[in-house]
């Protein structure tokens, strides 16, 4: 008797939504009088339950996560609707109140590992404050159960050590740990892993996985990226302009996207597309025809004079830093090592590789902005290392580099019209007259209006600034573009769009792409080619359909079981 | 953890939110530079039109002493006017030696806003110089600016000035000139420094990088793109300089090696003022009054702008 009535009372609690969001509405002071960040917001998690939203930057996505735990930014407030945990509305509830939940009912864990620790106090004494706020036992032992939950392994001595001995994938499963030490009903995880490397983002989110449906927990997972959300959560709530647009589970809305702005999503998101971006139009080929290159008579008549010649070739090379160890000691570390390949005309190139695998490096040797310790960069069959001034500034005309943050690579004191005039101005292209004209032509050929030129950075988005920035690499009409990490920072339907005009305009320029990334599910939209670099050294060269359907590597294997969404099937005509 | 609850599928209609095209532009607004941002925050603020109006008021009065006052500063002092009230056409009344206060006052301004604006002038074209070459190139370069400017730091004002203003050369040729080269041998490296920060932290932005690989070389890259990113703080600092500096000439004017006493400056009135403190203390305070708002009005001016000039706070 007793027991069927225990039974009953927990099936009746896990009907009920543990956090519930009606019509919420939050709004924002600011210089500009009141902005509404997010409207009608609407979103039910049960208990257990993994609830993942989804949309840009700006759309609202955490402002609404941050609502839901009290901890809005001081200019904002919830001028409207409802907030039900269990059936109580915190939306206005008094500080002290939130702070009895924080923790212990609602737990989270923060986007950026770096900077969320306090880097002063040793992450035991951040994991004992946050269970002596919440009254649970803090001795040294609890600390360490707490961290070796999180899956940080020796957790007795890493608690004895500072946030800077940690690497990003500690750091974030001791944030992991803090979030989850109270055992909270519900956790809110902003953007856990985007600061994280795919091998590490998949641990990290298997781990949070498994923790939780031990615990029960419930999880607001908040991201951008849709394959992420769909793999790990069970139901997604897309979020565009501050507004859910469509909610459901998390394999139907991707099979089968009702709301425009979410088919426009699925369309665009990198991880679940499978095949390489083609400019089929320009190219006046059968879209059956692209899928097996080489045997396609109108495609190969543009490309196939050129395809042959080796333009770029890498020998060898290596690159050793000292660093420097006290007093005058240095030791080596060797960045790049023994790297070799070659990059043909007309094709893209993917070097692959987490955050150290000296990709980056690499760039800046190919640019010529940094010297190689031994070994040749050939560019058009001459070593660039043996090049004076002259013919460096010559080679500059034909390499140029598209950076990663679209934030720092523009002058913020130079409009745009200055900052695409610029090379041909260094160079003495033209009079200026003709200057313009070609800034006209370029800001055409990146479909930017013309009124563009007079406008400066801080006035155009992430993409906007990608796309001058492609402009200015443009303006000498160089044969080789060094891509470092062009499109990582922009958001999915921008980072498709810049990757649809690189595509575009190498079809019709026959430029030369050296593309690299960390992003496998981007490498499979672009590369012919495909490099993977680990600790810098090559591991593995191959042509893109051959690395991706056939890896040798264990490396190259992990890492693209990591591309969240990798794992999901879905019908052809939807990636 | 994945349930068999039923979770239903919720679509908005597609009216309330309309999609807009990826990554539109906004085309309604004017273009904003740097400056023309700093100026649409700045006219806004009264911290700023007050003390824009003050300096204008200042400069026009150091330029134009004759549109003040028609009464002569040195001619007619009469010592029977010695400490005296103020008396028709003499709104402020007259020095120990009988002279006209307010009078003095008015033509005093040149001297002393020419030693702040000269002296300003100068640590820029100097202080910038060493300091972006010293923050730009780094090494070798660096550590000898850098220990050449320490060595000027260390000298306290007072008695670096004691000694400069005692080589013969100084000696025999005091007026403003050598009270400016004494501000400015003294005043160097705090404009270095400030430089040599601010460029470091613009020499590894990825634009710098990317003018580099477009072929421009490494002083165009330096002047081109480094220094004028890197000019906010050097103009707010010059600002706030000039009002010290107008200081620093008043004390060295107090203790007898700045101006000559032929030069009329706010300095020297404080000076001749402190004799009569005890009889007529306004004598000292309408000088030290029109040191004080001259200052002030430089320091919030400088404010000001560096509020406005912050690049965290640029955005629309």
């Amino acid at each position: 008797m007793t027991t069927s009535d225990v039974i009953i009372s927990e099936a009746d609690r896990a009907d009920k939504p543990l956090l519930e969001i009606r019509d919420l509405a939050i709004s924002f002071q600011t210089g500009s009088g009141e902005v509404q960040a997010v409207r009608n917001a609407h979103l039910t998690i049960m208990p257990g339950e993994t609830v993942a939203i989804v949309g840009e930057s700006g759309s609202g996505k955490s402002t609404t996560a941050l609502a839901a735990i009290g901890l809005l930014p001081g200019n904002g407030r919830v001028s409207g609707g409802q907030i039900l945990l269990d059936g109580e509305d915190i939306s206005q509830a008094p500080e002290k109140r939130m702070i009895e939940l924080r923790g212990n009912t609602i737990g989270m864990v923060p986007q950026d590992p770096m900077s969320n620790l306090n880097p002063v106090w040793k992450i035991g004494y951040q994991v004992k404050e946050t269970l002596r706020a919440n009254g649970r036992p803090c001795g040294p032992a609890d600390v360490a159960k707490v961290l070796a939950q999180a899956g940080l392994p020796d957790a007795e001595r890493r608690a004895k050590q500072y946030p800077h001995e940690f690497s990003g994938g500690m750091r974030q499963r001791a944030l992991i740990a803090i979030g989850l030490s109270c055992q909270p009903r519900l956790l809110i995880a902003d953007e856990p892993t985007s600061a994280l490397d795919v091998t590490v983002q998949r641990q990290i989110l298997d781990h949070l996985e498994q923790m939780t449906s031990e615990l029960g927990t419930s999880v607001l997972l908040i991201t951008h990226d849709l394959g992420l959300a769909a793999e790990r959560a069970d139901k997604v709530v897309v979020m565009y302009r501050g507004n859910v647009v469509e909610a459901g589970p998390s394999l139907e809305l991707l099979q089968n996207p009702q709301h425009p702005y979410t088919q426009r999503l699925v369309a665009s998101a990198p991880s679940l597309a499978s095949r390489r971006i083609q400019v089929a139009k320009e190219l006046g080929v059968e879209s059956d025809e692209l899928l097996a290159p080489g045997t396609s008579p109108g495609g190969a008549v543009v490309v196939k004079p050129t395809m042959t010649e080796d333009v770029l070739q890498i020998q060898n090379l290596r690159k050793v830093f000292k660093l420097r160890s006290g007093f005058g000691k240095s030791t080596d570390f060797t960045a790049v090592d023994d790297v070799s390949f070659s990059v043909k005309r007309g094709t893209t190139t993917a070097i692959v590789g987490e955050s150290g695998s000296g990709k980056s490096t690499v760039a800046q040797m190919v640019l010529n902005l940094l010297q190689p310790t031994s070994g040749k960069i050939v560019f058009d069959g001459v070593d660039t290392s043996t090049l004076n001034n002259k013919e460096i500034f010559a080679f500059r005309r034909r390499v140029q580099p598209i950076f990663q943050d679209p934030y720092g690579s523009l002058d913020p004191m130079y409009n745009i019209f200055r900052t695409i005039e610029e090379p041909l101005r260094t160079h003495k292209i033209g009079d200026k007259a003709s200057r313009e004209k070609k800034v006209r032509e370029l800001l055409d050929q990146v479909a930017l209006p013309q009124s563009t030129m007079q406008r400066y950075p801080n006035e155009l988005s992430g993409g906007q600034r990608q796309r001058v920035a492609i402009a200015r690499a443009l303006a000498l009409d160089p044969e080789v573009i060094i891509c470092d990490e062009a499109v990582s920072a922009l958001d999915v339907l921008v980072q498709a769009q810049v990757l649809n005009l690189l595509a575009e305009l190498q079809s019709r320029l026959g430029l030369t792409y050296l593309f690299i990334t960390h992003d496998l599910a981007v490498v499979r939209q672009i590369a012919d080619h495909v490099c993977v670099m680990e600790k810098g050294k090559l591991v593995e060269t191959g042509s893109t359909d051959d690395v991706f359907d056939a890896p040798q590597r264990d490396y190259t294997k992990a890492l693209l079981n990591a591309i969240p969404g990798a794992r999901l099937m879905l019908p052809p005509e939807v990636a | 953890m994945k349930t068999n609850r039923e979770i239903e599928h919720f679509v908005a209609p597609v009216e309330e939110t309309p999609l807009l095209a990826t990554d539109s532009l906004k085309t309604d607004q004017a273009p904003l530079s740097l400056w023309a941002d700093a100026w649409r925050k700045l006219r806004r603020r009264p911290l700023f039109i007050i003390s824009a109006v003050m300096i204008a008021l200042i400069i026009i009065v150091a330029l134009f002493p004759g549109l003040f006052t028609h009464v002569a500063p040195n001619d007619n002092c009469q010592l029977a006017n010695s400490d005296g009230a103020p008396a028709a056409g003499h709104p402020l009344g007259f020095t120990f030696q009988g002279c006209d206060v307010y009078s003095r006052i008015i033509h005093g301004t040149q001297a002393s806003l020419m030693v702040g604006v000269f002296s300003v002038l100068f640590v820029l074209i100097i202080g910038v110089t060493l300091g972006a070459l010293a923050g730009f190139y780094g090494g070798w370069i660096d550590a000898v600016i850098a220990r050449l400017g320490d060595i000027f730091f260390a000298l306290p004002l007072i008695l670096g000035a004691l000694v400069v203003s005692q080589l013969p050369f100084m000696r025999e040729n005091r007026g403003v000139w050598t009270v400016v080269m004494v501000l400015v041998v003294l005043g160097w490296p705090q404009m270095a420094r400030i430089t040599r920060g601010a460029v470091i932290e613009v020499r590894n932005a990825d634009f710098v990088t990317a003018a580099r690989s477009l072929g421009v070389s490494r002083l165009g890259s330096l002047i081109r793109h480094v220094l004028p990113n890197a000019l906010a703080p050097i103009i707010v600092l010059a600002t706030m300089e000039l009002g010290v500096f107008i200081v620093a000439e008043a004390t060295l004017s107090f203790i007898g090696i700045g101006l000559p006493g032929s030069i009329m400056s706010w300095g020297n009135d404080i000076a001749a003022a402190k004799s009569s403190v005890r009889t007529n203390p306004a004598i000292l305070l309408y000088p030290a009054m029109a040191l004080s708002v001259t200052v002030l009005s430089f320091i919030m001016l400088g404010d000001a702008l560096r509020d406005a000039l912050d690049p965290k706070s640029r955005q629309r």
